[in-house]
């Protein structure tokens, strides 16, 4: 690790501050990404800012079907919240594959939508739930958020400090861990709306998370494994590496659609 | 012998302090003035060196000294040589091309050192390393031992032409040849033994301290086995006398065979005290471990098996090429020659048998002994190949093994070795009905109607282990005695030091050596110590590695035993004015038996050392030294039967049942041998379902070089294993032990792989069959 200089803030004000300060300035929350990253030495910023000390970035607030979550709210109290399982059962189970219990109890739901991994499993639900992203700044939707590999609509002031979403009347995940990391080699979070169905994918794209329209097309009339028969989906934009081609990846898709389904209707 | 003795489950003694997190590791040494080692390392696979330029390194704060491979060559640092010669067949020694501990002008793979950096802290001298600048021309490399063998590749050292090391062969050729022309049914299998990375829990580290006012060296070090280290540290490496050099090897958290080797890292920390004039401390971080560790395994071999019209098998024939990587390393030349072709003739008498080894250079980490070191390799394409030709002819792959099984003993295969003792059809037997062989068809339509693709698979292998008898291992190129030592220290009260040149890195010696002088002694085991890894307090001894601890370095300790108990019967004999020959030692008492005339085991110590009434002329003193030459290598069998289950959706496997069936002589330590049997399946496992190191073929760089990219076995990988023993008591060791440190990694991948392509239907699998890899085959035949 790289010399860095340490701060703690104690508001979501004074973080947007030292953040705007600093020369090349890096907000932790979990670390559970960040850290391992600046001891491999390929991040080195000039000031750590440590947002697990800021109140307003806590806690889940459930009422009716609307859901909101602190961007600093851990995994592992995702997982077991008693409220959000009422309403989103999935969303709970997705926290809880998350990574091992260390990292649940560490990391941060705002620290793994900000990171954007394409193999991590929040981008899915977020994407899936058409849920939304509260920062210092503004709301932006789930849809606008996720660019790109490891790339989202944060700008470099910017701060999440919250996540909300509707509950949707069904959901389910369903994640084909990759052996050696563990994270999604492919997580398919598919859900159904009001107002129709949603079917993301993480961990497969070569863009990162994305929806699968055909399979959303799909499932538009019946919202269940049947209507999956014989669906394929193309191989092409899908990372393909050591672990997995772009045409097991595409299988992949598919399977673990089919069984986010069955999750979603038992 | 006891409720301490052999045969008994002691709780490890020294479980304590790795369970509370006390172990003293060479990351814990802190030493006057110590100051932090850091290596420039080259990113390049192959590349010239053009220029070093340090000078904004050493402006940096904290910097001390960085130092490079001209400076240490023009301080008559030697070499790091590969200490095993084989000779081609053609009668010429082998190609060994050269390694300096830091490169000189040329790079040869990714990691390879080229500068250390000393710094007041370890961030200080990583920053100074980054500012190292090396000018690098880029050359092309080679990563696949197949390639690296066709015209027109990239060439690693002059010495070796066609980047082959050596063409080596064992057997008989044309009575093979002959052998298999007469064959009704020959199986033909093209075998991939895929490279693994050993990932010892502790990394190496190295911390060298050069005293000035003594002229002398101390090394702590991460290593198997520290006299060698010393041996070859002061006779190759020129670095100091060995008078001059200590070696310690306190706690090591693991080696598996990697720690073995002598490394250029201990070389450098060494010199680069004496030029630096503080104690420098190195501790691999774990890209370093995945980058430089010596990996393992890395063969492609083509194999024919011949049967005659009763189904026996009446020749083999192997021809392997093996990944050297960059360089030779300490014992590399052994691994793919006599620690693999001469257990060819696995369980099985076959009248013919002739293997070709090609080793080959490429710009990948050096390849040397890791868990089974060659006998896995050999059991993998046996056991694929008779469970293939057992398919082929159409007979029962458990009746195709008993009927070529080996039967009467000593058996002399045709590649070297001499079977002293087994029983297969016991481990085979046993590992069936664990099994529960026969109710496997209503498993797998139990499965089937669940959807899932159930498969059963087994391996019946055999192992060396013992290593062993010096004047064999001589003859075939062995640059040193394979004996082991033992010292037993009584000291005046009756407590015991035992100094064994074994080294413990994780198999529990310092319970299983205690327990074999309590079990003889009748003491309790608090009394006695086990003292290794020290080569100022032990006496020289050859470390551990091959199973050999159990079977060499106690019996080592055994003779000491004798010894000293003969000693101590005879101070006992004069003491109660009886027949030496009537004295018996037993819970904890001389006596003479069936006599109650006894005397405290503690109190014969005492008057060895106070002297006052010893018999005539007998020197004073209780303390008695042995070196063992073994024998015989030893040789452990045994059964594995894996069942898996595979889910056709994703090509997932899971392992859902694993007999062991093992026959390993004598047993010390029950407990322990079943920790060691676990151990090793579970690597057996990991190379089967997910151990897979993979090089970029043109960059050369390793895309596997960290647990995010390269698949240790956990936890739930894993079943719940089913073990049991068989014993024949070794012939040729006093003690009738064989060895159980590496049978689990040896007997397990063909086990897993032969269930996994019994529930596909395609025999086509190589290793690591991991979901994608089990999907394609399923797919493919759609
Ligand atoms: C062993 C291991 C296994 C893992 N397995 C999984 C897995 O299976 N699935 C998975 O999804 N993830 C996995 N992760 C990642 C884990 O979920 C991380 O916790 C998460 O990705 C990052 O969250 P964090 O709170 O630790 O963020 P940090 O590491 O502290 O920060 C990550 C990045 O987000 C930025 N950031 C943090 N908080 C904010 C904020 N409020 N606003 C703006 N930017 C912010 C930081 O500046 C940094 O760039 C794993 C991690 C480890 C170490």
């Amino acid at each position: 690790m790289y010399q860095t200089t340490y701060h703690r803030a104690s508001s979501i004000d004074e973080a947007v501050r030292l953040l705007s300060e600093a020369e090349d300035a890096k907000l932790v929350a979990g670390g559970q990404t960040l850290i391992p990253t600046m001891k491999q030495r390929l991040a080195a910023p000039s000031d750590l800012i440590d947002l697990r000390h800021i109140p307003e970035l806590k806690g889940i607030t459930v009422s009716g079907n609307s859901v909101r979550i602190g961007a600093g709210t851990p995994h592992a109290q995702v997982a077991d919240s008693q409220e959000i399982r009422a309403v989103c059962p999935a969303f709970c189970e997705l926290a809880g594959v998350i990574g091992d219990p260390h990292v649940r109890h560490m990391g941060t739901i705002g620290g793994s939508i900000a990171n954007n991994d394409p193999a991590a499993d929040y981008p899915a639900a977020m994407l899936g739930l058409k849920g939304t992203i509260h920062t210092s700044k503004r709301d932006v939707s789930a849809d606008d958020f996720f660019v790109g590999l490891f790339e989202t609509a944060l700008e470099a002031d910017e701060i999440i400090t919250a996540v909300s979403f509707t509950a949707p009347q069904k959901a389910g995940y369903a994640k084909f861990r990759n052996p050696a990391s563990r994270y999604a080699m492919t997580g398919v979070f598919v859900a159904q709306h009001g107002d129709g169905v949603r079917v993301a994918v993480t961990g497969a794209g070569e863009n990162g998370v994305f929806r699968a329209t055909e399979l959303e097309a799909r499932l538009a009339g019946s919202f269940d494994e049947a209507a999956l028969q014989g669906a394929t989906v193309p191989s092409s934009g899908l990372i393909s590496d050591i672990h997995a081609s772009a045409e097991y990846r595409a299988n992949l898709i598919v399977v673990m659609a089919k069984r986010a389904l069955a999750a979603a209707n038992g | 012998m006891g409720i301490e003795g052999i045969g008994a489950r002691v709780a490890r003694k020294e479980d304590k302090r790795f369970i509370t997190g006390r172990g003293r590791y060479v990351e814990d040494m802190v030493v006057p003035g110590m100051k932090y080692g850091v290596f420039v390392r080259s990113p390049h696979a192959h590349a010239k060196i053009r220029s070093i330029d340090l000078s904004a390194a050493q402006e940096m704060p904290g910097v001390i000294g960085i130092y490079t491979g001209p400076e240490l060559k023009a301080d008559g640092i030697g070499n790091l040589i590969c200490g095993w010669m084989i000779h081609s067949k053609d009668g010429s020694p082998m190609n060994m091309g050269q390694w300096s501990p830091l490169a000189t002008d040329t790079v040869r793979y990714v990691g390879d050192a080229v500068a250390i950096v000393v710094a007041e802290t370890r961030g200080q001298a990583r920053d100074a390393a980054d500012a190292v600048v090396v000018e690098y021309e880029e050359l092309p490399a080679v990563t696949n031992v197949v390639e690296a063998l066709k015209d027109g590749a990239p060439q690693l050292h002059p010495e070796a032409k066609g980047n082959l090391i050596f063409d080596w062969e064992i057997g008989d050729s044309s009575a093979t040849d002959e052998a298999l022309s007469q064959a009704v049914h020959i199986t033909k299998m093209h075998i991939v033994n895929n490279r693994l990375v050993p990932n010892a829990m502790e990394p190496r580290a190295a911390l060298g301290v050069y005293d000035m006012a003594e002229d002398h060296y101390t090394l702590w070090t991460t290593s198997q086995n520290p006299h060698v280290a010393r041996l070859v540290i002061s006779a190759f490496y020129n670095v100091a006398p060995e008078n001059k050099l200590r070696v310690i090897a306190p706690d090591v958290g693991g080696g598996f065979g990697s720690k073995i080797f002598i490394y250029p890292e201990e070389v450098v920390c060494l010199w680069a005290s004496r030029k630096s004039g503080v104690p420098v401390k190195w501790t691999a971080d774990r890209t370093e471990a995945f980058l430089c560790d010596a990996h393992g395994r890395d063969h492609v071999t083509e194999v024919q098996m011949g049967f005659d019209a009763d189904n026996r098998m009446v020749g083999l024939k192997v021809d392997t090429i093996a990944n050297f990587g960059a360089y030779m390393s300490l014992f590399s030349s052994s691994v793919p020659t006599y620690l693999y072709a001469t257990l060819l003739s696995g369980q099985y008498a076959i009248p013919a048998i002739h293997c070709n080894v090609r080793a080959v250079y490429t710009n990948t980490a050096p390849v040397d002994a890791y868990r089974g070191a060659g006998r896995p390799e050999a059991t993998y394409l046996l056991e694929r190949t008779v469970e293939t030709a057992a398919r082929e002819l159409g007979v029962s792959p458990a009746e195709l093994r008993r009927k070529n099984f080996v039967r009467t003993f000593p058996y002399q295969t045709p590649v070297i070795m001499n079977y002293d003792t087994g029983d297969y059809e016991a481990s085979l037997n046993a590992a069936m009905q664990a099994a529960q062989w026969d109710t496997f068809p209503q498993r797998r339509d139990e499965a089937r109607a669940r959807g899932k693709l159930r498969g059963i698979g087994m391996s019946c292998y055999i192992e060396a282990c013992g290593i062993a008898p010096s004047q064999a291992v001589g003859s075939l190129g062995a640059g040193v005695g394979l004996w082991e030592s033992a010292e037993v220290r009584v000291n005046a009260v009756g407590t015991i030091e035992v100094l064994t040149g074994s080294h413990s890195h994780g198999q529990g010696h310092e319970t299983t050596f205690a327990q074999l002088v309590a079990g003889r002694l009748g003491i309790p085991i608090e009394q006695v110590s086990i003292v290794h890894g020290d080569t100022d307090k032990v006496q020289m001894g050859m470390g551990t590695y091959g199973s050999r601890s159990g079977a060499v370095g106690m019996s080592a300790l055994l003779k000491a035993m004798e010894k000293v108990e003969a000693k101590a019967k005879k101070i006992a004999a004069h003491q109660l004015e009886a027949d030496e020959n009537d004295i018996v030692i037993e819970n904890g008492e001389v006596k003479v038996a069936g006599t109650d005339r006894t005397l405290p085991w503690a109190q014969v110590a005492l008057a060895a050392y106070t002297a006052h009434n010893l018999p005539a002329g007998m020197e004073p003193g209780l303390k008695e030294t042995a070196f063992y030459d073994p024998q015989n290598f030893t040789f452990p069998a045994g059964c594995y039967i894996a069942e898996v289950e595979i889910d056709p959706d994703t090509g997932k496997t899971e392992v859902v049942q694993f007999v062991a069936a093992d026959d390993f002589g004598v047993i010390i330590n029950p407990m322990i041998v079943e920790g060691q049997v676990h151990g090793g399946i579970a690597q057996g496992i990991g190379q089967a379902l997910l151990e897979g190191c993979h090089y970029d073929a043109t960059s050369g760089q390793l895309i596997t070089a960290s647990f995010m990219d390269y698949t240790m076995p956990r936890a739930d990988d894993l079943p719940s294993f089913q073990i049991s023993h068989q014993t024949t008591p070794c012939t040729t060791n006093p003690l009738g032990i064989k060895g159980c440190g590496e049978a689990g990694a040896i007997g397990s991948p063909p086990a897993i792989i032969n269930a996994i392509t019994d529930a596909i239907g395609n025999n086509n699998l190589t290793m690591p069959a991991t979901p994608n890899v089990v999907w394609k085959l399923l797919h493919a035949s759609v």
